[in-house]
């Protein structure tokens, strides 16, 4: 079955160019089936290569296909790694991926067929790449699934190309992301000088033998971290996430909230040996990734529409991975992206279902009382609010806590920093969850008189990914609760070298559980105070006042990023433009083209028609030559 | 100055040679210019004798001297040019001519002057014979040969649509 | 006899037939120059290979197939060649090459 490796990109390729290229004659059933039934025989290949990794013991399995780049010593072969790490996030991309696939043959069917099967096809691309990007042997292989879905999160984004705004934040995600790459491009290039190779095989063991504290390893970590944070939106590469949510819900759901910004994760996950042995770096991770948290965090308490608080609060779940890697608790940060995946996953295709029976309203203020309108979507809902606070037994609260308690033993000011950030989730989401489904409703009658349960094929990835929030978290049981933590047994390998150099902090079971206890009780506190504001919230229409109207305006950070960046940078281009594109360049490129003219005029007269004056000019012409050869030599 | 028969009749050929070589380029009558010219290849076709190329000797006259000159004497007088004298309007492209043909006759003598060559030996070989050429022509030169064959044919085509008459 | 006295023979006619083709007017002449330029070049082919086959080498001929095949091409050019100024005469009246100043337009 490992050899059929290939196959899994290969279906969502086929999907996209049949999609893509058979748009204006496909049918949108058929351009839906097509999609995702690609997506979903994907998912049905890596199942099967998963149940075969999963035997202990299993050696990882590259499958080469040709020769990528072979120059000098310098050999970069197309090949897929098959190991536990890429197995278990191919599961996460194709099984959340078909679902949301079936999801958007309803959402998006009120599209042309054209724009239906041009949707698909991106969608398709997306999982391409995204899977050449975790399937791939070696880091120039990432880097093309790494462009790849930068593009597909482009083109998606502003998939309604004719809105002005979606475009700006298409662009925005771009160059934002183009910044990254470069982090990445460069620490590339430096460990190619270094050590010789990208390919994982290769190159890590090599990693393994330096010393920890090289400087060397340390440039490559911190470069590839700033490529880390352009993709996954870190602080301070953070802002075109939440604009991303111009786009379809279904892809933001897939793309900026269960997959595409996951990258980041998986790259610092393969590449743990490197951050293992490059201890600062790693503090750097830790403190961005919890700025990311926190900053988040704060703006999602005040912002009204429906997706910009899940988008923040992915950003938010995002630090809090990276809080986890920095804190050397890899399995832990892969954990909780596979949670994530599930509840974020969730979060959005409800709220998508929510914004379909509102009629394309985002406004949570100009919602309310959903719950008696839409009542598998609020349950649901309601699941995912749970389970991302952190409420025990649901998946969010395992894999939180791991991070937390890691957390603890590493540093307890982070610890606190980060409980701090679990409560403003709790927070956030219950106030999201109380003044959309609970209380009054505050629509237009005409909004009212619409609102509807979503149909079978949006309910149906709604039910399944709840059912997977709730029993996510058993894979990863903490140590605490006795029974075998299978994920961090199976994803042993992945990590082993990084656990030899480095002991993870070992904790008492006491302050273990007396950890779990205090988180629990302060989040369901914090829930009950959310239930109490926000339950019948009315929409006053007062501005906001003080700290609350900083955080409604993101802490003003796009604002601040326009004054200090893009207005002085279009300064300097319109100066170019005037200095030396218009008066340099232009007037160059002119006067050429001016002399030619002027010069062909004066030529001209020569060419008389007299064969022999032509005759004539040849002659001198051989003899000046001749001379010439004669006196050179 | 010791001067063997070789080198004697070298000179009286090349004397003769460039003289008629001159007289074509300075008769005022075209036909004068043709019989020099004629004059000329018969000298080099002595030359060639002199050189071991007996065969080509023998071509050399059958086509210059026997075909082409015979039908550029009969163009001649076909378009009665016989006593045509040439306006001569403009004497300073005549003056130019002379001068940079004269410059690439220096040039070229100033370039080759010094070169080193082995010498020519009076002793003849067999080169230029009919059965050592037949030899190299069909061996070694054999697809040259076909492809002159399509020259010619496409020469003639090109001749017989040129010389058609427009209706 | 060095073969020098061959190559300034060669060059001696060649430069004549290039004074005649920039002096003379009449296409006719000038086509004949082309020709004695021809076999200035042939003259020093054949001196070559005589050269050659006397230092001992074998495939001195094909200096000699070569001039057979600049008696090739110099006979159909002949053959084209006056085709055309037959051409140009019937239409001009005149083989002055100067008429033909016409491919200007």
């Amino acid at each position: 079955m490992i050899n059929l490796v290939w196959l899994v990109p290969l279906l969502p390729l086929l999907g996209f160019l049949v999609n893509g290229l058979g748009r204006r004659y496909l049918s949108k059933s058929l351009a839906g089936i097509v999609g995702s039934g690609a997506i979903l025989a994907a998912f049905v290949i890596s199942l099967l290569m998963f149940l075969e990794v999963r035997t202990p013991g299993f050696q990882a399995v590259t499958v080469q296909l040709f020769d990528f780049i072979s120059a000098g010593s310098l050999h970069i072969p197309f090949a897929f790694q098959v190991d536990q790490l890429s197995s278990l996030f191919l599961l996460i991309i194709t099984g959340v991926g078909s679902l949301i696939h079936i999801y958007s043959t309803s959402y998006m069917h009120d599209e042309t067929s054209e724009g239906f099967a041009r949707y698909f096809a991106y969608l398709n691309l997306f999982v391409f790449s995204m899977l050449i990007l975790v399937l791939g042997a070696n880091y120039v292989m990432m880097f093309i699934g790494w462009e790849g879905v930068g593009l597909c999160s482009y083109l998606l984004i502003g998939f309604w190309y004719k809105n002005t705004n979606y475009n700006n934040a298409a662009k925005k995600a771009f160059v934002m992301n183009r910044i990254g790459d470069l982090g990445f491009l460069l620490g590339m290039f430096l460990m190619i000088v270094h050590f010789g190779s990208v390919n994982y095989a290769e190159v890590l063991p090599q990693i393994a033998g330096v010393a920890k504290g090289d400087g060397t390893l340390a440039a490559i970590a911190i470069l590839f971290f700033v490529g880390a944070m352009g993709k996954s939106a870190q602080v301070p590469l953070y802002t075109w996430l939440p604009d991303a949510m111009a786009g379809p819900t279904p892809v933001s759901a897939l793309i900026h909230a269960a997959t595409m910004v996951t990258a980041g994760i998986y790259m610092i996950a393969r590449s743990n040996i490197l951050y293992t042995l490059a201890p600062c770096v790693q503090n750097v991770v830790a403190i961005i990734g919890l700025v990311t948290a926190v900053l988040a965090a704060s703006i999602a308490l005040k912002q009204d529409d429906i997706k910009k608080v899940l988008a923040y609060s992915t950003v938010s779940q995002l630090g809090y991975m990276f809080l986890a890697l920095g804190v050397g608790a890899y399995t832990t940060a892969v954990f909780h992206v596979m949670t994530h995946a599930f509840f974020k996953a969730l979060l959005f295709l409800g709220s998508g279902s929510v914004i379909h029976a509102m009629g394309g309203e985002q406004d949570i203020r100009k919602m309310g009382g959903l719950k008696k309108y839409m009542p598998i979507t609020n349950a649901t809902f309601l699941i995912g609010c749970l389970a991302i606070s952190g409420i025990p037994g649901l998946s969010g609260f395992f894999s939180k806590d791991e991070i937390l308690s890691h957390t603890f033993a590493a540093n307890k000011l982070l610890y606190v920093v980060g409980l701090l950030t679990a409560l403003m989730t709790a927070f956030y989401m219950f106030r999201l969850y109380y003044i959309t489904f609970c209380g009054q409703f505050r629509g237009t009658h005409e909004q009212e008189h619409h609102l509807h349960e979503s149909p079978g094929a949006m309910t149906f990835p709604l039910i399944v990914l709840a059912i997977l929030s709730v029993i996510g978290g058993y894979v990863g049981l903490p140590a605490v609760f006795g029974a075998p933590n299978l994920l961090e047994h199976y994803l042993h390998p992945i990590f082993a070298a990084s656990a030899e150099k480095v002991e993870l902090h070992e904790m008492a079971h006491s302050t273990e559980w007396l950890l779990m206890g205090l988180s629990s009780v302060l989040v369901i506190i914090t829930i009950f105070l959310a239930r109490n504001w926000y339950r019948n919230f009315t929409d006053n229409g007062e501005p906001r006042t003080g700290i609350a109207k900083v955080l409604e305006n993101k802490w003003y950070v796009d604002e601040i990023y326009d004054a200090i960046i893009v207005k002085p940078l279009g300064m300097l281009s319109r100066f170019f433009e005037e200095a030396i594109e218009r008066s340099g360049i232009d007037r160059l490129v002119n006067g050429v083209g001016r002399g030619v003219q002027w010069g062909s005029q004066q030529v001209r007269l020569l060419q008389s028609g007299q064969v022999g004056f032509y005759i004539f000019a040849m002659v001198i012409g051989m003899v000046i030559l001749f001379v010439i050869g004669f006196l050179v030599r | 100055m010791g001067m063997n028969l070789q080198q004697v009749v070298f000179g009286i050929l090349s004397i003769i040679s460039l003289i008629t070589a001159l007289g074509v380029v300075f008769s005022k009558s075209p036909v004068t210019s043709v019989l020099c010219l004629i004059l000329t290849f018969f000298t080099i076709a002595g030359h060639y004798v002199m050189l071991n190329a007996q065969f080509l000797a023998v071509v050399h006259i059958i086509v210059y001297a026997g075909a082409i000159m015979v039908l550029f004497l009969f163009v001649i007088m076909l378009m009665n040019l016989n006593a045509e004298g040439e306006p001569q309007k403009r004497n300073w492209l005549k003056y130019a001519g002379a001068i940079s043909g004269g410059a690439l006759l220096v040039v070229l003598l100033a370039a080759l002057r010094e070169a080193s060559l082995p010498s020519l030996t009076p002793a003849s070989n067999d080169i230029g014979l009919i059965a050592n050429l037949g030899q190299t022509l069909f061996k070694t030169y054999v697809v040259p040969f076909e492809v002159s064959s399509i020259l010619f044919l496409s020469a003639m085509v090109g001749a017989v649509v040129i010389g058609k008459k427009e209706h | 006899m060095p073969v020098q006295y061959y190559i300034f023979l060669s060059i001696a006619l060649f430069c004549i037939g290039v004074m005649g083709v920039l002096m003379r007017r009449n296409a006719i002449i000038i086509f004949m120059c082309v020709e004695l330029m021809l076999n200035a070049v042939n003259l020093l082919l054949v001196a070559f290979s005589k050269m050659w086959a006397d230092a001992g080498r074998v495939d001195a001929a094909g200096a000699q197939i070569f001039v057979f095949f600049i008696m090739v091409v110099a006979a159909a050019e002949v053959a084209v060649g006056l085709a055309i100024i037959v051409m140009v005469y019937r239409n001009s009246q005149s083989v002055d090459v100067n008429i033909m100043n016409r491919l200007k337009n």
